[in-house]
């Protein structure tokens, strides 16, 4: 059997757009995947759609047409759009569909998410006492992790500076404007060691990306993108996740090491076999830490990694070439399908001002979210 | 003045937390699960700083239940020698003088709701003992 191909990409730029509800946005970036790949909607057999605050996305089926398409509704934390993502390929894995697609989109309010310690299973005293802000979990997670690591603060500036000046060669990125290293390291504090400028917040935006099997693609006259590993896994015991008024002494793995681990293990290669990476940067932090959780380097290690400027545009491993979360902000849905599409256009050598050098074979994504879970792609051109 | 929720300071004077132990696999967590899985069981009244942040801006209400005002707080993970790592307040102590290992003590503090209502509400200090090594 061959492999699952993208056959089709589209986006709806990220941040905030007045006026236009996500739903909006979803159906945008699916238009412009339908060009993309030369296709009509009436061609789409069936449909994965992710969205966590925005409504449901299969009323998008009002505005691209009422063709009685299969449109399945995916709702999954941070892993929404790799959940809708890798649905999507089980069903074209089986056999059951030629053509589908997964779309992802958002449109969160302003600020830092609103959490609720019912929805967590915590008690409600957890929240009156003020734990229930994520921002303070990053913190201390990063905190430890720099002692233990010997990560400089420096470094932290490093990771932010470089995704604002690769948003700003991003048409689809929020933010647009490069910020110098001083401004970022002196900004407000939010929480120790985070400036505000470390921290990526939640946005809008939609992606589409469109989906076949590997002899309908050559039918079609496609050059695919294939998709040689979809994973998305949970967390094993252990692991520090979110909103924890506890956490074991012994610690453990993480969502993010099993969900890497066994995406190489189903592509047949290594991180070192990886050209282009997206890395899940919700804050600075924790692209350094998954640099190593996805085994690219070893702990510590990010520390000359910044400092040589190996995950830049022209380095050894690019990582996050469109600004990544801090640079697009985390709009749920999409945010996943986002570093998929980035992906694919680096793969297809059309990212203009961000295209990484020496001609990139293999593409990496990964997502990572409450509470504990992991997805990660491999894309092979 | 009473803690912010029943079980989670022991009686005694000075109290101790109380966390769950897992009947079966002898794990321990804060604060204990309302179920039969988990028994209730005192927690260790010194620790060392597992890792901590300065929260800077005043949490959402809901559900954050403190006070209008806002003064930026130390919270820390503190590590219970062989039972678990809480989250907790931590108090009496300069933000800069704030590292981990750092020796603690639990000792409840008072939290000032919105309300008008003042509760106990799990904190840490530095240790008595290492506070005079350090000096």
């Amino acid at each position: 059997m061959g492999d699952v191909c993208i056959i089709g990409i589209g986006i709806h730029p990220f941040g905030r757009t007045e006026g236009m509800s996500g739903v909006d946005q979803g159906v945008f970036a699916v238009r412009q995947a339908m060009q993309d790949a030369g296709l009509e909607w009436k061609d789409v057999q069936f449909a994965y759609g992710a969205s966590d605050a925005a409504g449901n996305p299969d009323t998008m089926v009002d505005q691209l047409g009422l063709t009685g398409v299969q449109f399945i509704n995916v709702r999954n934390g941070c892993a929404a759009g790799g959940s809708a993502l890798f649905s999507a390929q089980m069903a074209i894995k089986s056999g059951e569909a030629e053509i589908g697609l997964a779309v992802g989109f958002d449109k969160h309010p302003r600020g830092a998410f609103d959490a609720k310690p019912a929805e967590y299973n915590l008690p409600e005293w957890y929240g009156e006492a003020g734990y229930m802000v994520t921002t303070q979990f990053f913190a201390c997670k990063i905190m430890r992790y720099m002692a233990l690591n010997g990560i400089s603060r420096k470094t932290l500036g490093l990771v932010a500076e470089k995704a604002f000046r690769n948003g700003s060669r991003a048409p689809h990125a929020w933010r647009r404007e490069p910020v110098p290293l001083d401004v970022i390291l002196d900004g407000p504090m939010v929480s120790d060691p985070y400036s505000k400028y470390m921290f990526c917040s939640p946005a809008e935006g939609g992606v589409a990306l469109l989906l076949a099997s590997e002899k309908k693609a050559r039918e079609l006259g496609i050059t695919p993108i294939r998709l040689k590993a979809a994973t998305m896994r949970t967390r094993p015991p252990g692991s520090f996740e979110v909103f924890a008024p506890s956490t074991d002494v012994d610690g453990g793995g993480t969502a993010t090491s099993i969900a890497s681990r066994d995406a190489f293990e189903i592509a047949g290669i290594g991180p070192s076999d990886i050209d282009v990476a997206q890395l899940q940067d919700t804050e600075a932090g924790a692209e350094l830490m998954h640099m190593a959780e996805n085994g690219f380097c070893k702990a510590g290690e990010q520390e000359s990694w910044l400092a040589q400027g190996l995950t830049e545009l022209d380095g050894s491993l690019p990582v996050n070439t469109d600004g990544g979360c801090l640079a697009c902000g985390e709009p749920i849905g999409a945010s996943g399908l986002r570093q998929v599409y980035e992906n694919v256009v680096q793969l297809r050598g059309q990212g203009g001002a961000r295209q990484v050098q020496g001609d990139p074979k293999t593409a990496y994504s990964h997502v990572y979210g409450a509470p504990g879970v992991s997805a990660v792609t491999i894309l092979e051109r | 003045m009473d803690a912010i929720a029943e079980g989670l300071f022991t009686p005694e004077n000075p109290p101790r937390l109380i966390g769950g132990r897992d009947r079966e696999t002898g794990r321990i967590v804060f604060p204990c699960p309302a179920n039969d899985r988990f028994e209730p069981v005192p927690l260790s009244r010194t620790g060392t700083l597992w890792s901590y942040t300065i929260q800077r801006f005043r949490p959402k209400s809901p559900p954050y239940a403190g006070p209008e005002a806002f003064e930026p707080y130390p919270i820390g993970y503190v590590e219970l020698p062989g039972e678990t790592i809480v989250e907790a307040r931590l108090t009496g102590v300069d933000f800069d003088a704030i590292c981990i290992g750092m020796k603690l003590e639990f000792e409840p503090a008072p939290f000032d709701k919105a309300d008008g209502e003042s509760v106990l509400i799990p904190a840490f200090r530095p240790a008595a003992g290492a506070q005079a090594e350090a000096a």
